[in-house]
Order: C-alpha cells, then sequence, then structure tokens
C-alpha cells in the first residue's frame, strides 16, 4: 500500500463517519456505554481489591490455647506453626500481656471494668499471634492451626480467630462485582459491535455503485476493504477515547468531592495507578469497532 | 500468440437454469474489432460478462490476454480486471464526483502513482474531447458526454481489451455517431474492443466483424459483416 492509498483510506474512511450521521453516534454511544460500565467495574474491583490488601496487613490469626497447655506443648504449637509455609511470623502473648494489651486498648472505661482483674484472676487465654505471608490464605491457615488439636493427645488449641467476617466478605464483593460486571459488559460488547457491523453496513449499502465500480476497474479486495475499516476503528477509537475521558474526569471530582474525608480518601486509589486501565479500554474499543466491521464486510461485502 | 480472447466450448448455466450460452467457441485477436448481435436473451451480455469475469462459465475454457479466467483465484481477478475496459448504456459514472475524479478514481484504486496520474487523466480526457469539462459533475452533462466520460475512465489504465455492452443504447443517432468514432480512434491506437449492439445502421455502416448470437450459440462469425436482423 503506498502512502497516498493510506491517506486516501483514512480520508474515506473517516468521511464517511460524518456521512452516516446518527448511525455513527448510536455506535459510538453504544460504545461509550458498554466501555463506560466495564470501566466503572473495572474501578471498583481496583478499589476493593485495594481495600481488601489493606484490611489483610492488618489481619492477624490469634490462636487461642487452652488453659491445660504447659509451656513444653506451647512451643511444640509454636513451631509447628512456624513450619508451615504459608507464615510469616508468630508470636507468643502470654495472658498476663494480652491483659495488660487489653487493659491498655480500653482506655480510661476499661480500667473500672478490668478492676477486679489481676496476676491470680485473668479470665484470658494465653494466645499464639499468627501473620501470614498471603492474605487470601488466612482461612486456610486458621484451619491448619485447628486441626493441630487432632495431632496431639491432649488438645492445646482452645479457638481460633481471625477477621473472618470482613476479609470473607470483601472478597466475595470483589468476586460478585467481578462476575456480574463481566456478564454485563460482554453483553453490551455484542450490542455495540453489531450497532457498528450496523453502520458498516449502511455505508456499504450507500456505496454499493461506488464498490462494483471498483471491482470492474481492478480494486483488490484489500484496496474495498480498508476504509471500512478504518471507519469501524475510528468509531471504536472515538468512542473509548470519550469513554476514558469522562471515567478519569469523574473519578477525579469523585476523589476530590470526598477529599475532605480523610479515611475515604486514602482508600481511593490515586488516578496515577489507573492509567494502563484506561489505555486497555481503548484498546479494547478498538478491538470492538474491528469486529463489528468484519461482521458486516463479511456479511455484505461479498468481494 | 496473437489472441487476446480465446474462448473453448464454452457453456453458462445461470442459477435458475437458465442456459445463456451453449458451447461458445471464439477467438478475438490483438487489434481487432468486433461486434456482437443477436435477439434481446441470446446470450451477448452473458457472453461479455464471462471476458470480464463477471461471471464464471459452467463448463469451458476462457482466456483474456494470456489469463486462463476459468480457473483463476478469487484474489487475482482484480489484476485480469486491469486488462480490460468496460463501458455499459448506463455509463455507471459515480455522480458525486467530478469527470475528473471519475477516470482519476480508476486510477487510484489500482493505486497508481500519483505524478503519473494527474497527466494521464488530463490525456485521456483531451482524447474524448471533454478537457474543458473537467470539473462538471455526471449531473451537469448530456449522456453523450457522460458516455465520453466512462469511455476515458476504461482506457485510462490501458486495457488490452475494452467490452463495451450497448454504449450507444441511450444515445440519440447524432451521438453515437461521435461515440463510434471515439471507440474507432481508441481501436486505431491498438486496443481490442468488443461491443455488443443493437444498432442496425451503425453495423451496416462502420463495418467490422460481426458475430451474431442466438438462443446462446454463435450463429455467424463474418469479417466486414452486416447487421442482419431487423430490429
Ligand atoms: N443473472 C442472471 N440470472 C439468471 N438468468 C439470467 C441472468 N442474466 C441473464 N439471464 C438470462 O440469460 C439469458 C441471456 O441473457 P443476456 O443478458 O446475456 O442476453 P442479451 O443477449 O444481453 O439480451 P439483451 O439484448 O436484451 O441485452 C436470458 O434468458 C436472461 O434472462
Ligand atoms: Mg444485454
Amino acid at each position: 500500500m503506498t502512502f497516498n492509498t493510506f491517506l486516501r483510506h483514512l480520508r474515506v474512511g473517516f468521511n464517511s463517519i460524518f456521512r452516516n450521521g446518527w448511525m455513527s453516534v448510536a455506535s459510538v454511544t453504544s460504545i461509550v456505554v458498554s466501555l463506560f460500565v466495564l470501566g466503572v467495574f473495572i474501578i471498583l474491583v481496583l478499589n476493593v481489591n485495594a481495600l481488601a490488601d489493606k484490611a489483610d496487613k492488618q489481619v492477624q490469626i490469634s490462636a487461642y490455647l487452652n488453659l491445660n497447655v504447659d509451656q513444653k506443648l506451647r512451643e511444640k504449637v509454636q513451631n509447628e506453626i512456624s513450619a508451615m509455609p504459608e507464615v510469616s511470623k508468630v508470636q507468643f502473648v502470654s495472658k498476663e500481656q494480652g491483659l495488660t494489651d487489653f487493659r491498655n486498648s480500653m482506655g480510661d472505661e476499661g480500667k473500672e471494668l478490668l478492676e477486679g482483674f489481676g496476676k491470680d484472676n485473668n479470665p484470658l487465654p494465653d494466645k499464639i499471634m499468627v501473620e501470614v505471608i498471603e492474605p487470601t490464605t488466612v482461612p486456610f491457615v486458621a484451619q491448619k492451626i485447628e486441626a493441630l488439636n487432632t495431632s496431639h493427645t491432649e488438645q492445646p488449641i482452645m479457638k481460633v480467630k481471625y477477621g473472618k467476617g470482613t476479609i470473607e466478605t470483601l472478597f466475595k464483593v470483589t468476586r460478585l462485582v467481578r462476575n456480574i460486571g463481566f456478564i454485563f459488559v460482554a453483553g453490551l460488547a455484542v450490542m455495540s459491535m453489531f450497532l457498528i457491523s450496523n453502520t458498516i453496513r449502511v455505508t456499504i449499502l450507500a456505496r454499493r455503485r461506488e464498490i462494483s465500480i471498483m471491482k470492474l476497474v481492478g480494486a483488490t479486495n484489500y484496496f474495498i476493504r480498508w476504509p471500512f475499516f478504518v471507519e469501524g476503528t475510528l468509531i471504536g477509537l472515538i468512542g473509548s477515547v470519550i469513554t476514558v475521558a469522562l471515567l478519569f474526569v469523574g473519578y477525579d471530582r469523585l476523589a476530590a468531592s470526598i477529599g475532605s474525608d480523610f479515611t475515604l480518601q486514602m482508600s481511593l486509589l490515586p488516578l496515577s495507578q489507573l492509567w494502563q486501565w484506561g489505555g486497555l479500554l481503548i484498546v479494547l474499543g478498538v478491538l470492538i469497532g474491528m469486529w463489528g466491521t468484519t461482521l458486516s464486510i463479511r456479511k455484505f461485502l461479498k468481494v | 500468440m496473437n489472441e487476446v480472447i480465446e474462448m473453448q466450448d464454452v457453456w453458462k448455466t445461470y442459477q435458475n437454469g437458465t442456459h445463456a450460452l451453449q458451447g461458445v467457441s471464439v477467438k478475438i485477436d490483438r487489434n481487432e474489432f468486433v461486434y456482437v448481435v443477436g435477439p434481446s436473451g441470446a446470450g451477448k451480455s452473458t457472453f461479455m460478462k464471462l471476458i470480464y469475469r463477471e461471471e464464471v462459465p459452467t463448463k469451458g475454457q476462457i482466456s483474456v490476454n494470456g489469463f486462463n479466467i476459468g480457473k483463476l483465484k478469487q484474489r487475482k481477478i482484480p489484476y485480469v480486471r486491469r486488462n480490460i475496459g468496460v463501458i455499459f448504456q448506463d455509463f455507471r459514472l459515480l455522480p458525486t464526483l467530478s469527470a475528473y475524479e471519475n477516470v482519476a478514481f480508476a486510477m487510484e484504486v489500482i493505486e497508481a502513482p500519483k505524478r503519473q496520474m494527474k497527466k494521464r487523466v488530463m490525456e485521456v480526457l483531451e482524447l474524448v474531447g471533454l478537457k474543458s469539462k473537467a470539473a462538471r459533475l455526471p449531473a451537469q452533462m448530456s449522456g453523450g458526454e457522460q458516455q465520453r466520460i466512462a469511455i476515458a475512465r476504461a482506457i485510462v489504465n490501458n486495457p488490452a481489451v475494452i467490452i463495451a455492452d450497448e454504449p450507444t443504447g441511450n444515445l440519440d443517432p447524432e451521438t453515437s455517431w461521435g461515440i463510434m468514432q471515439l471507440l474507432d480512434e481508441i481501436n486505431f491506437r491498438g486496443t481490442t474492443i468488443v461491443m455488443a449492439t443493437h444498432n442496425k445502421e451503425i453495423v451496416n455502416t462502420m463495418r467490422k466483424r460481426v458475430i451474431a448470437i442466438e438462443h446462446g450459440s454463435i450463429v455467424r462469425d463474418q469479417q466486414r459483416g452486416e447487421y442482419g436482423y431487423d430490429f
């Protein structure tokens, strides 16, 4: 393809976007809608993931020991937990230490409440604090620790606790958002593809005469197809660029408007971490445009 | 090898079962001018369409300018078409393009270098006598002028053969003669011309080879022949 030919394809494809007027607007709009929804889902998932990540970092497993556990058994259990490959840190907290920590965490009111408790009268059990390398393994490691009871004649573990609620809900929410979003977006993407293919069809029909003359004077199939590809791809590109602009501006505004709420803003990912996803949306828009074109070229342009 | 077009026992049956051509064999030499005559529905247009590969033969061999076009791969067709200029009675110009652009379109489409394009387009517009109307749209020209533009477009890429299916079919007698003189001139310059026509006066005056087709078969093939029908 010569450079002049390339320019010609660009010009012809570009012009027909304007010639098709409302059809093009509908196609671009459908791309914007589907990619926008996809973008919102991506941003949501990314933020929820980041939130989950942050929450996980604070989560530890507390393994409470039975009262009859002596030091020898306790150290053995501690070693066994340390030996688990998922575990990064193990720390023993005696019940005395636990009571002090508890007191401190309760503040002034707690002092009164915990008055009666002391060295000889301590309601708290000993515990082992466990941290894991990979947050998602928390429930699994907790199970493993609980299972230690079966491998010892004297059951050492009274209870295992971790931030069960938050973590699992967060993961569930992310998964759900991801799945629903995926189905929804796939549907919308298919719709955009058909709208684009319809726009291209209109172009093809409007140019039937031109195409037949092109064929008669010896145009190659590539030459005939190129402008349609340009048109479809441009529609995809325009739609996705608009979408990314909307998303980023909207996100920026959102971040700014809740800026006063310090904690919330801390949990919103900075825009700089979303750029590559904007790139992905644009690539996707272009692909949808190309696919739509291919569909109608195959059907309506028997070259 | 001096023949530009050769058909050997060519049959064409359309999808609906119409036998449009039945065992046609013919040779047309380089530089010949051939009239194809015959009653309506005899198979003249089908004969022409097989040459420029608008239709494929059901049976038989066709070669055009050395290409065996019966066995031609789909993607080779454009390159064969570049050896063939086609002209129709309805001109088939693009209404939104000027005369100049309509002719240039044929060069653009085969990706001719831009430098050559302008020169060559003006050259053929001069040949057809419409250099001064290069900027006009088809709607701003007479039928005869439009057909001249179509002829200019057909010859702009220097084809070996021109296929003209009733090129004077929509034109009055005087204009028709103008077109015939132009085609004769193009033929004189070395292009083979195959022309289907119902114009008795032209065939009988401008004497050329005449091939008569009836019911899908060649029934007559004469040098300097005559029209031979009363319609
Ligand atoms: N695409 C087609 N499908 C089916 N039948 C066709 C097709 N084209 C032509 N025919 C039939 O084939 C026969 C020959 O048609 P053709 O167009 O070649 O005739 P013609 O000699 O050019 O006639 P005319 O002088 O009226 O132009 C006719 O019976 C016609 O109805
Ligand atoms: Mg005909």
